[in-house]
């Protein structure tokens, strides 16, 4: 199902979604570019947004439950889940990326039924993903080597295109078919269109990544290369890279009480912080900072490939290396782990 | 859909000081609902979160077996914030249990084999389960020769006397208990467990060999193993790390690829060869 909507259109169009969903989309705020609810119209001329749009699904900081503080309360200190998300939610123009990120998580927190996170299906369950192609890439932008693409559509309900004065929209999963579903049908050329901007896009993005030794060797051949004892020396373990990251999706759970009222959160946690892995005896697996910057590498480009039958833990958008302090560049990182294992 | 991260409610039915620097107590925990009980089916080598509200959770291994009814036995160590907790609490106060988690000791797997089961200190917990487990009648004629070598520091550091005692008398197992050197009052085998392991020399013919540790135990104890012939496909190991989830999602625990509160924390030698120490 492929259809089409003038630009001048979609105020109508949101606004007949919004009786029945929250809508959100990119917006600009100074140079960052963040997610916000829809106001009634759509950016089209952005990047990409500053964070990715993973705290949709998996907020910095969430509740997982609460107590009544009080022993002496014949109900007090049990936990209580929290409620549900009371609404449903369409997220519009998030990029194919992110989409797939999300594709990717589903796999680490909806494992089988003994580890289904609850929180994470939940919000997943109630929100439509309607992405928007990269017509323009950015620099550092690599998604075409790890399995994605500017105009990727998994984890997507729909995939919309800028066509510049209108915008194509091509129906992927059941439910995003609905949602497109009184709009009209594109024209051929509109779709040739769209087909010509994927090409354009595609060739757009230059930059390769090899990654053919890291998943062909052995686990202890690609942990013990020699490229670890330099890589982590300009690393400041600050954890940035792994916030920006639409997969990092590591964290803490801390229980936190004020009166009689009491609840267990989950926060963000970050594998770059030495407190990550500490004992309570004092001991730490991930002692060093090669450790916990290795631990990094491995995970995306080796543990997540070697657990999900190759499929790579990152998806390219470039995020991490916009963002890293010191200039540390995943694409380098790589091909040099790629290299040194020939 | 069953929420993974939601305690059940339990009552601390009973509390034990197990050793006699009183670091290590042991905890009785009765589930308040009887179908929670029923839904926390469980083997030897597993483990569970423990939950205080408003302090937090640890994961510790279950101490008791299945064979022996619907409470669940902690004996815990206190070193930080919650195991501190715990250990202030009294008899009838209200927690929370999560679990069973990881995988058990392949006790399934391993019928019919000779087991060797080395212990050290208070990392004995999930053993002391696996012992109960198979001396159980049902158990017991499944499985060929069982020797328990067990070690402690000292004599009121090793956990479980009543049980070991028992188990002494039995002669359908081979008991060693020993202490790290001579003390008063103590007529039982002195040596550290390595010692032990070597003079006791357990053949590795159709056997098994369940190992729980200090690391430095470990590391003495496998050269041992190795002279005596054993391979790593027959040493089982379990193994610790920081947690949180305990359900393979929150991303600290893991040694290489695989985590070891879902992967784990079960693992044979012969795959722990091929990962990294990260333990």
């Amino acid at each position: 199902m492929v259809k089409v909507l003038k630009k001048d259109q979609i105020e109508s169009f949101l606004s007949k979604l919004k009786e029945n969903y929250e809508l959100y989309g990119p917006k600009k705020k100074g140079f960052e570019v963040e997610w916000a609810k829809l106001d009634g119209s759509l950016l089209f001329d952005f990047k990409n947004s500053s964070l990715s749009p993973k705290s949709f699904f998996f907020p910095q900081t969430e509740c997982m439950m609460h107590f009544k503080n009080d022993p002496n309360d014949p109900e007090g200190m049990i936990m209580k889940p929290e409620p549900e998300l009371d609404s449903k939610r369409i997220l519009f123009n998030i990029r194919p990326c992110d989409a797939k990120a999300f594709s990717l998580l589903d796999k680490v927190f909806m494992k089988d039924e003994a580890s289904l996170d609850v929180y994470w299906k939940d919000k997943r369950d109630k929100t439509i993903l309607i992405g928007l192609g990269c017509n323009n890439p950015s620099p550092t932008c690599f998604c075409l080597s790890v399995g994605c693409g500017p105009f990727s559509e998994e984890g997507l309900d729909v995939l919309a295109v800028d066509l510049g004065d209108r915008v194509l929209f091509k129906g992927i999963t059941e439910r995003g078919k609905e949602i497109i579903s009184s709009l009209d049908d594109a024209e051929e050329s509109d779709i040739k269109n769209a087909e010509e901007l994927k090409k354009n896009a595609e060739s757009k993005i230059t930059r390769k990544v090899e990654l053919d030794n890291i998943l062909s060797k052995e686990i202890l051949e690609v942990y013990e290369i020699p490229l670890w004892d330099r890589i982590h020396e300009t690393c400041l373990n600050c954890g940035a890279c792994t916030f920006y990251c639409p997969t990092c999706h590591c964290f803490d759970i801390q229980d936190e009480v004020q009166g009689d009222y009491g609840r267990r959160v989950r926060n963000w946690d970050t594998c770059m912080s030495w407190l990550f892995t500490q004992h309570a005896s004092g001991h730490n697996p991930r002692g060093t900072k090669k450790d916990r910057v290795r631990q990094r590498f491995m995970h995306k480009f080796k543990y997540i490939p070697f657990r999900l039958n190759g499929e790579i833990g990152c998806v390219g958008c470039g995020r991490c290396i916009v963002r890293c302090p010191v200039n540390i560049d995943v694409r380098d990182v790589v091909n040099q782990m790629n290299q040194q294992l020939k | 859909m069953r929420n993974p991260y939601l305690p059940y409610p339990v009552r601390i039915k009973r509390i034990e000081v197990a050793t006699e620097d009183k670091s290590l107590r042991t905890f009785e925990l009765e589930f308040l609902n009887q179908e929670d009980a029923k839904r926390f089916n469980y083997l030897p080598g597993q483990f569970a979160e423990l939950s205080i509200p408003g302090y937090g959770e640890i994961p510790i291994g279950i101490a008791s077996s299945p064979t022996e009814g619907d409470t669940l036995l902690f004996t815990v160590f206190r070193i930080g914030v919650v195991t501190t907790k715990l250990h202030n609490m009294q008899e009838g106060d209200i927690m929370g249990v999560r679990g069973p988690l990881g995988h058990p000791y392949p006790l399934k797997e391993i019928e019919g084999k000779n087991i060797v089961i080395i212990a050290g200190g208070y990392a004995v917990t999930t053993l002391r389960a696996t012992m109960v487990w198979l001396l159980h009648p049902e158990n017991r004629p499944k499985y060929g020769k069982i020797t328990f070598i067990y070690g402690a520091r000292t004599p009121g550091l090793l956990l479980y006397p009543d049980q070991w005692r028992e188990w002494q008398k039995r002669d359908d197992v081979d008991c060693y208990i020993t202490v790290d050197r001579e003390f008063p009052g103590w007529d039982g085998l002195v040596g550290f467990v390595p010692t032990i392991t070597e003079k006791v020399a357990p053949s590795p013919e159709n056997s098994v060999a369940i190992i729980c540790g200090p690391p430095i135990m470990i590391k003495f104890t496998q050269p041992v193993l190795d002279k005596l012939g054993w391979k790593g496909e027959q040493i089982i190991m379990s193994l610790e790390n920081r947690m949180k989830c305990g359900i393979g999602i929150c991303g600290r625990c893991n040694v290489g690829p695989y985590y070891v509160c879902k992967d784990g924390p079960v693992f044979t030698k012969a795959q722990l060869d091929k990962l990294p120490k990260e333990y």
